[in-house]
């Protein structure tokens, strides 16, 4: 194990280009891509297989359109069945440019919100195609039956959301997650039925294998029986999600990991951006220390309910005994313009500030106030319900409290990671044949996400972008075998049953989730909603010697033959404490703020997030070297040509 | 509070169970049960035991993955599942008697943890609409009448947990096979398979080994989603419907 | 493209709803609504006891004249008959077949049992090996008269007054009433609901109408054993 001064003690490599974007200008790439790249026969994509791991927005949306074209799928995942993928616990909505409230909406309009809402530091290119296709996801959706909600008129509801000006939001009630996934899950159980994608339930990538410098299949264990198996294909895609997870408390699902993207990092693909996390600003506040994950409560309930604090410090009355003049409409009163729909990161931020200043509310300080009385007085009780009842009956069922009569408590969470494996136009790790998807890759999200942009993201890789990009790389690819005694298949199989081996034959004192509570609340502390120099650095140094314990100290029970969660836990654990340290290098590395990334030592005298365009306008995309070792950072510039980089103003 | 809990233990599939009896304390009521579970994991990991394998992932209430009877009731209870069941539900003092779901279909993977693979199949035998990719209309192109899209969003809440199965004296997946046929056949978009769907999807489910339906309505008593037992009516509408017309049109 | 297309034929009709789970159950609740059809029909035609043996024997014997001259003697009543035991025996066998699938697919049952939701359901399996031993009974006592013991051929009034002259008979009778009253309060909600006639807005409706068949059928078939043992009809 190295010492953090070798860690922090990183190289510059050679920059790192987007070889695939095509140039001209911005609304004729995509057309231009997709007519440049080359086509696979119909008839040849029968012999050529696919790997897809995961099945949510994107996984699912892509392993049924790649099936739906005629190539030979096999997909991953590890829940008991498709449908379960995390995707499915988004509440709010998908954003589109349809213009259909001719509220002044179009592809520019959402590509510029894009852009901006992540502080400039999102490929330009890669942003406008998501707003392009954008619309198709809609009509494709419906087209699935998908139940999005529907005015008297028969034609569908849209509504606002944070960080935009108009009304692009389309929405299944607070369930939109549910029902696009249950859309795409559906294409894939027909390709399933007919027998084009071959379906591994239950089964969860360890590693990557590569051959020749080409991704060319996967090591899984099979979660039921223990058993180790490859998978060999002509191409890989990841979509296994984000890795908020990292974090312990988040409001991922509790079996949602990193492992994939960080198997595929260690084999070569670059990371690019590991500091950009998500803070989501309306969670529900933890209460006590068996807390085993945070619910978020949809960001929609911004548009009705108004965030609050008390005026005075340390303010323990009840808040319906708090007269209007003592309290602090924080939002509306430092952004009279945007209020309570400042994006995400500006509104988790101003929630930190304001406990931090001691005025938090419920128990620990921990929480703000989100009040619907307004709301109720104005719209009247039945149309609150109408839009936010399943959310209001969900936080009564986790808090005991009553949201129509109390105001709801928020405190702000980790929900996204914006980071994840660079990928080029194509969607294409560095490792050729290794795409990327979904949340699992960096691209489109800058520095912050926009509500209702993940689902469209997700969908608009999984069903439009790479279906036709991928294309392009089988084309040039022609079909040949890969042995399996070839030594790259062995020596991955090797490295993840030795790992297995080793997690189970350690017999320590601590269990797996010790470690990982740990490791999150180390994280949260110094690389959650603000970051400093001194407090990364003492994670930095924190981490190896964590590692270290891990190992020492690590207690799995059971066998490696059987369904076995603990070995399942730590061996994700394994991946996490790597990835943490990245992630804490970049934040340490990347001495700007933008976005979800707040550096207190770049500040405006507001307190704002301050960018530095001339030294960070670009990605960071790291290249592995060893575990504790220093990785290569390759800078991928970014230069923007229709979005002039402003700052941010919300106000 | 400090509970005794009374779990299934099973190795795996192949062995039997057993009910064992375990003893917890300082459980706090604002834990979900899962969480009380992770509780008692903790210690038994410690204690060199193997812990409690049971299905859970979102724990926000949506993904279907946790359930387990308890105390006789699939998902315990509260109508809700497992995941956003509260520990401020039980008394300190309880006996908790937690199982699987019990169903010829859904065999015992280990302790809670079941096969639920046969609502997959019943799904992808129908519970589609055939749009492939790139082949759909403008999305205003069908108004829906937004009663039908509401009656249709009802029916697609269903989460797949398996509740209505476990409830069932006959192990019958009429509600969660219903619920999907109902979503898509009162779509326009859903209408050109209306037939086929209903078919093919009712004789997968049976095919599975769900049992048949006696209405005795537990199904829809532990749906933690509120799927509507009329769900059943519609669907047996829809089938004999299909059946008088013919049968499938493809 | 490689997008499945279905090539194999449609399964014949009749076989494929009999395979059916749905389909059995649709069998079994029009099979089980024509026997309630012929129920409201037999206790009208019971209650004429009460109105002396003249007229209760003549309605025997026009039963098996109805449809004359387009009939021959005992035609309709011999097609009545065929119907009936065809739809019994189609409901019995159907039942059964069901009934073995259902407890096959419940292979364990839980350790800790909780109320279920409603009484009359529990009652349809046993309620309707009752019923179909009545039926036996009954056939064999006032039908073919082989276990009556006045046994007078187009005598059935007085037939009926001696069978239920019996204490034990009319016990058995009541009680296969009773389960008569429980069976038909679930299975035309039940059949409503297999038929698809069911909806939210019917719902309380077509409870009632169970509820109020039962009710009317059950006291209906019960007043004549009742007649008996107080001496109104003897």
């Amino acid at each position: 194990m190295s010492d953090t001064s070798d860690y922090t003690h990183y190289t510059a490599g050679e920059p790192v280009t987007d070889a695939a974007a095509p140039a001209g200008p911005i609304a004729e790439r995509w057309d231009r891509r997709r007519f440049e790249a080359r086509l696979v026969n119909p008839a040849n994509r029968r012999k050529h297989t696919v790997i897809v791991v995961g099945t949510g927005l994107a996984g699912g949306a892509a392993g049924a359109t790649l099936a739906e074209q005629g190539y030979h799928v096999v997909q991953f995942c590890y829940q008991d069945s498709p449908r379960r993928a995390h995707s499915i616990a988004a509440q709010g909505g998908i954003n589109a440019a349809k213009n259909y409230r001719n509220d002044g909406d179009s592809v520019h309009r959402l590509f510029y919100d894009t852009v901006k809402g992540g502080d400039f530091r999102a490929r330009e290119s890669n942003v406008h195609r998501l707003a392009q296709v954008s619309v198709e996801i809609i009509d494709q959706c419906v087209a699935q039956g998908v139940p999005f909600a529907r005015e008297y008129g028969g034609l569908l509801d849209t509504r606002s959301f944070g960080g935009v000006q108009v009304s692009r939001t389309f929405y299944a009630r607070g369930q939109t997650g549910q029902q696009l996934l249950l859309g795409a899950y559906q294409a894939l159980s027909r390709q399933i039925d007919a027998g084009n994608v071959e379906m591994h339930a239950r089964t969860e990538m360890l590693d990557l294998i590569v051959v020749d410098g080409r991704a060319r299949g996967i090591v899984a264990r099979d979660l039921i029986t223990g058993a180790v198996s490859t998978y060999v294909a002509d191409a890989v895609v990841l979509a296994s999600g984000g890795y908020g997870n990292v974090f312990y408390l988040s409001t991922n699902a509790k079996n949602s990991n990193a492992t994939a993207i960080w198997r595929a990092h260690r084999r070569g693909a670059y990371f690019a951006n590991p500091c950009f996390t998500q803070i989501h600003p309306t969670c529900i506040p933890r209460s006590g220390d068996h807390q085993s994950k945070l619910t978020l409560m949809s960001e929609s309930l911004r548009n009705d309910g108004r965030i609050w604090v008390p005026k005075a410090k340390g303010d323990t009355r009840p808040p319906a005994a708090i007269p209007e003049d003592e309290r602090d409409y924080y939002l509306e009163r430092i952004y009279p313009s945007f209020g309570n729909l400042v994006p995400r990161d500006i509104a988790s931020r101003a929630a930190k500030n304001v406990c931090d200043e001691g005025r938090g509310v419920g128990p620990g300080g921990q929480g703000v106030y989100l009040d619907f009385a307004e709301a109720i007085a104005r719209m009247g009780r039945k149309a609150v319900e109408a839009k936010y009842g399943n959310l209001f009956e969900m936080y009564e069922r986790i808090t005991a409290e009553n949201p129509y009569e109390v105001p709801m408590r928020i405190y702000p969470a980790i929900h996204y990671t914006m980071g994840g494996l660079w990928v080029d136009y194509d969607l294409q790790t560095t490792v050729p044949g290794l795409f990327a998807i979904g949340e699992a890759n960096f691209s489109d999200h800058g520095a912050n996400r926009l509500g209702a942009s993940a689902l469209m993201q997700g969908l608009a890789d999984g069903y439009f972008v790479l279906p036709s990009t991928i294309n392009d790389f089988l084309a040039r690819h022609p079909h040949d075998a890969v042995p399996g005694d070839h030594p790259a298949v062995t020596g991955a199989v090797a490295g993840v049953t030795d790992r297995l081996a080793r997690l189970l034959a350690n017999d320590g004192d601590r269990t797996p989730d010790s470690f990982h509570r740990e490791l999150g609340e180390l994280l949260w502390d110094e690389c959650g909603m603000a970051r400093t120099e001194t407090g990364l650095r003492k994670a930095l140094g924190r981490i190896p010697a964590l590692r270290e314990e891990f190992w020492r100290r690590i207690k799995v029970p059971g066998t490696g033959e059987e369904l076995n969660q603990s070995l399942e836990k730590a061996n994700r654990i394994v991946d996490y404490l790597e990835l943490a340290e990245l992630m804490c290098l970049d934040a340490l590395h990347r001495t700007e703020s933008c976005g979800g990334h707040f550096r207190e030592e770049s500040a405006t005298p507001e307190g704002e997030a301050a960018r530095k365009d001339e030294e960070f306008s670009y990605a960071a995309a790291w290249e592995f070297t060893g575990t504790g070792s220093a990785p290569v950072l390759h800078k991928e510039s970014l230069t923007f040509e229709y979005v002039h980089p402003t700052q941010r103003s919300y106000a | 509070m400090d509970l005794t809990l009374r779990i299934w233990r099973q190795r795996n599939a192949g062995e039997p169970g057993a009910m064992t009896t375990y003893r917890v304390t300082g459980i706090s009521e604002d834990m979900s049960f899962l969480e009380m579970l992770d509780h008692l994991n903790e210690e038994l990991i410690l204690a060199g035991d193997e812990p409690v394998a049971f299905d859970h992932d979102c724990r926000e209430g949506i993904c279907g993955a946790c359930g387990m009877v308890i105390n006789g009731q699939a998902h315990g209870p509260e109508r809700t599942t497992t995941c956003q069941l509260h520990m401020r539900h039980f008394a300190d003092g309880d006996t908790i008697d937690v199982e699987p779901w019990r169903a010829a279909a859904f065999p015992v993977v280990k302790d809670l943890v079941v096969d639920r693979s046969a609502f997959d199949r019943i799904i992808g035998s129908g519970g589609y609409v055939s749009a492939p990719t790139g082949s759909a209309p403008d999305a205003h192109a069908t108004p829906v009448p937004k009663p039908v899209a509401d009656l249709a969003f009802e029916h697609a809440e269903c989460i797949g947990c398996g509740a209505c199965v476990a409830a069932c004296p006959n192990g019958s997946a009429m509600l969660f096979t219903s619920a999907k046929v109902v979503h898509l056949n009162v779509l326009p978009q859903g209408a050109p398979e209306r037939e086929s769907r209903v078919l093919d999807m009712v004789e997968t489910m049976d095919d599975q080994g769900f049992g048949g339906c006696t209405n005795t309505g537990e199904c829809a008593v532990a749906c933690p989603k509120g799927i509507p037992l009329t769900a059943i009516g519609a669907m047996n509408r829809e089938y004999l419907r299909a059946t008088l017309k013919g049968g499938r049109r493809r | 493209m490689a997008l499945a297309t279905r090539t194999d034929r449609p399964p014949s009709l009749i076989g494929s709803v009999w395979r059916s789970t749905v389909g059995k159950k649709a069998v079994m609740a029009v099979t089980g609504m024509i026997m309630l059809a012929y129920l409201v029909a037999h206790v009208v035609g019971n209650l004429k006891v009460f109105f002396g043996a003249g007229e209760f024997n003549h309605y025997g014997h026009w039963i098996r004249t109805v449809g004359e001259p387009f009939l021959h003697y005992e035609w309709f009543l011999w097609m009545a008959r065929a119907a009936l035991g065809t739809a019994v025996v189609l409901h019995g066998v159907a039942a059964y077949q069901l009934s073995r699938r259902d407890l096959a697919a419940r292979p364990q049952k839980y350790a800790r049992k909780r109320q279920r939701a409603s009484y009359a359901t529990r009652t349809m399996r046993w309620g309707g090996v009752i019923l179909g031993l009545f039926i036996v009974w009954h056939v064999l006592d006032l039908t073919t008269l082989t276990v009556n013991p006045n046994a007078e051929e187009g005598r059935p009034y007085e037939n009926l007054v001696a069978s239920l002259d019996r204490p034990a008979v009319t016990a058995f009778y009541i009680a296969a009433m009773l389960a008569l009253g429980l069976h038909i309060r679930h299975g035309f909600w039940s059949a409503a609901q297999t038929l698809g006639a069911n909806s939210a807005r019917r719902e309380r409706v077509l409870k009632f109408l169970a509820d109020a068949l039962a009710l009317v059928l059950t006291c209906g078939f019960i007043a004549v054993p009742v007649g008996v043992l107080t001496g109104v009809v003897s």
